[in-house]
């Protein structure tokens, strides 16, 4: 049982350190502007003097270092500083989009997760047949045809008969059942998209396993074949569809990105997109950060969790 | 002739695939001969619809659909083709450097592609264009660099089994140095798996220009590009016209035609019979 804490304490440790690296790298890059985030901002038309003073503004006079420990700090407790654009606090802009983006992410995974891991199964168990041909062929469109496709077509089918809004407009206030409605199309287009992901990874993980040596003798010995299935197969199973589910919770995150600008939807994919174009630094800055820590996160918890589930693992030597 | 009677073993998606991009390359190549005007020409109304004069419409400013979709071939095949290969010679030559020489050098530059791949490769894109500037060559540098990191772990993994082998020890004790090692003892034998990585690299490349390019970030008009055509007139879908989407729907069969390729050569290689 100690070794079991001890590889997680170890992962989580890893993982804290990578979290570490990423904040690193992403408040390192804005160093590799030629010249510094003043000038690049103020463009050519700036005197040295409005030079001067947005240096101070920034802080760019003090060293690298110091600056990284004090952005960190600051993050720490919840200050993601202003942004560049309309001075704004970045966590207040934040704030309701993070939301928004959540609860379209949720409402996709709800859908997407059950329909995938069930689908798959069905495809790794009567493998070669019709149904697991067209459960290959629709993962090869989802990877292969662009999300925005997906989403217009969507919008094309059912926004047209009037069923579905083309725009996800949401209010604060709005009740759950509006939120579900306004949000449909950009859900389906998401849920799509990883469905297939996770069905076809699904489907070779139940596959490699169902291979391998040790099932092949429980149906040796006459055990039937729902035994095998459920008490031989499926505990060892369930680490990889974690790690299938975790991947695709992963892929939301930048799946997003381009349905929420399809859908003009109020979120951050499409705040990240919008302060791209107006090259406001500090909120893309910030906006990354969150998307990588919870990317790291989510490849952390699959971890632990399918550690946690392994049977090999947890059994005392 | 050998190679010829490979082809002839192809199943029919191979085969599909192969034809359709033969067809793509071939538009790109000869884009100005076969569209009936040029790339940014203004040649009527905005939205004009389907018909005699304009094949597919024109766009939201008047330029004929039907040229800008041939011309589109050619820029974002294009631009896709040299960032894919940028990020092969970057992460290709890293990822064979790493394998051959091992020890701290392969160390390090494993551990600073497990970091730059901890960050979601879109979100990194993002935030490198907001840095740097959303311009063409800009793009290219940028996923080029982002991809080699992934280029990288595959060459390196592919060269890690070859280097263990006989041959390589035989060549290194007979004095080989580095460049030739890489090139003519390793690279020979790791082409098959390279080659389909190319592949499959350029597919996730082109789709990640497509995608900028939609968002506004990536190519932009008046040069015809698939992902910004569709931004540009995604307001004709919702009337019910699907012009829109069949520069979308061109990246897709492409994306989808060098899968099947890849999918018979690995198939081939690998000698899998699933």
């Amino acid at each position: 049982m100690s070794s079991l804490w001890a590889l997680i304490g170890k992962r989580i440790a890893l993982g804290i350190l990578t979290l570490f690296l990423v904040s690193v790298i992403i408040f390192g890059s804005i160093e590799l502007l030629p010249g510094d985030i003043a000038s690049a901002i103020l463009g050519q038309a700036a005197t040295p003097e409005t030079l001067a003073a947005f240096r101070e503004e920034l802080g760019l006079e003090q060293p690298a270092v110091q600056r990284y420990f004090a952005w960190l700090f600051d993050i720490l407790q919840g200050d993601l500083g202003r942004s560049l654009a309309n001075g704004k606090e970045i966590s207040e802009i934040i704030a309701n989009r993070l939301g928004n983006t959540v609860f379209l992410a949720l409402f996709a995974a709800a859908i997407a997760i059950p329909l995938a891991v069930t689908l798959g199964m069905i495809a790794a168990l009567f493998r070669n047949s019709i149904f697991d041909r067209m459960i290959n062929v629709s993962a090869l469109s989802a990877v292969s045809f662009p999300e925005f496709f997906l989403a217009y077509v969507l919008i094309l089918v059912l926004a047209q008969s009037g069923l579905f809004p083309s725009l996800s407009r949401i209010d604060p206030g709005m009740p759950f059942i509006d939120r579900l409605h306004a949000t449909f199309l950009p859900a389906m287009t998401l849920t799509l998209v990883i469905t297939a992901h996770m069905m076809r990874m699904t489907r070779a993980a139940i596959v490699n396993l169902l291979a391998s040596p040790y099932i092949e003798m429980a149906y040796l010995k006459g055990i039937p074949a729902w035994r095998v299935i459920f008490q031989h197969a499926l505990p060892n199973a369930l680490s990889p569809i974690i790690n299938v589910i975790a991947i695709n919770l992963a892929y939301l995150i930048t799946g997003v990105v381009v349905v929420e600008v399809v859908f003009v939807y109020p979120g951050l994919g499409q705040l990240m997109v919008d302060s791209v174009s107006k090259r406001d630094v500090t909120v893309v800055q910030s906006v990354s950060l969150l998307f990588a820590a919870v990317y790291v996160l989510l490849n952390l918890t699959a971890d632990v969790l399918s550690t946690l589930v392994n049977p090999r693992l947890r059994r005392k030597r | 002739m050998e190679r010829l009677a490979v082809l002839r073993t192809a199943p029919p998606s191979a085969i599909f695939g192969m034809v359709m991009v033969t067809l793509y390359i071939l538009v790109a190549f000869f884009a100005p001969l076969i569209a009936p005007f040029g790339e940014s020409e203004i040649v009527g109304g905005a939205y004009e619809p389907w018909g005699e004069e304009f094949l597919l419409g024109t766009d939201t400013v008047g330029r004929d659909m039907f040229t800008r979709l041939i011309y589109g071939a050619r820029n974002t095949i294009g631009v896709a083709f040299v960032t894919t290969f940028l990020a092969f010679i970057v992460g290709g030559i890293a990822g064979l450097l790493a394998a051959a020489m091992g020890g701290i050098a392969d160390q390090l530059l494993s551990r600073l592609v497990d970091v730059l791949m901890a960050i979601p490769s879109l979100i990194f894109k993002l935030l490198l264009l907001t840095i740097f500037g959303t311009s063409i060559v800009n793009m290219v540098l940028i996923i080029a660099l982002i991809d080699s990191t992934r280029v990288f772990r595959l060459t390196r993994s592919v060269a890690m089994d070859i280097v263990v082998m006989d041959y390589i020890e035989a060549a290194r004790l007979r004095g080989e140095k580095l460049p030739r090692l890489i090139f003519r003892e390793i690279l020979p034998n790791a082409t098959a798996p390279l080659l389909a990585e190319f592949g499959l690299r350029f597919c996730f490349v082109f789709l990640a220009i497509s995608a900028l390019s939609f968002l506004g970030l990536g190519i932009q008009p008046p040069t015809a590009d698939w992902g910004s055509m569709v931004r540009e007139n995604a307001a004709l879908i919702s009337f019910g016209d699907i012009t829109p989407l069949l520069p979308a729907a061109a990246i897709g069969v492409l994306t989808v035609s060098v899968n099947f390729i890849v999918d018979w050569m690995l198939h081939r290689s690998s000698g899998l019979k699933d």
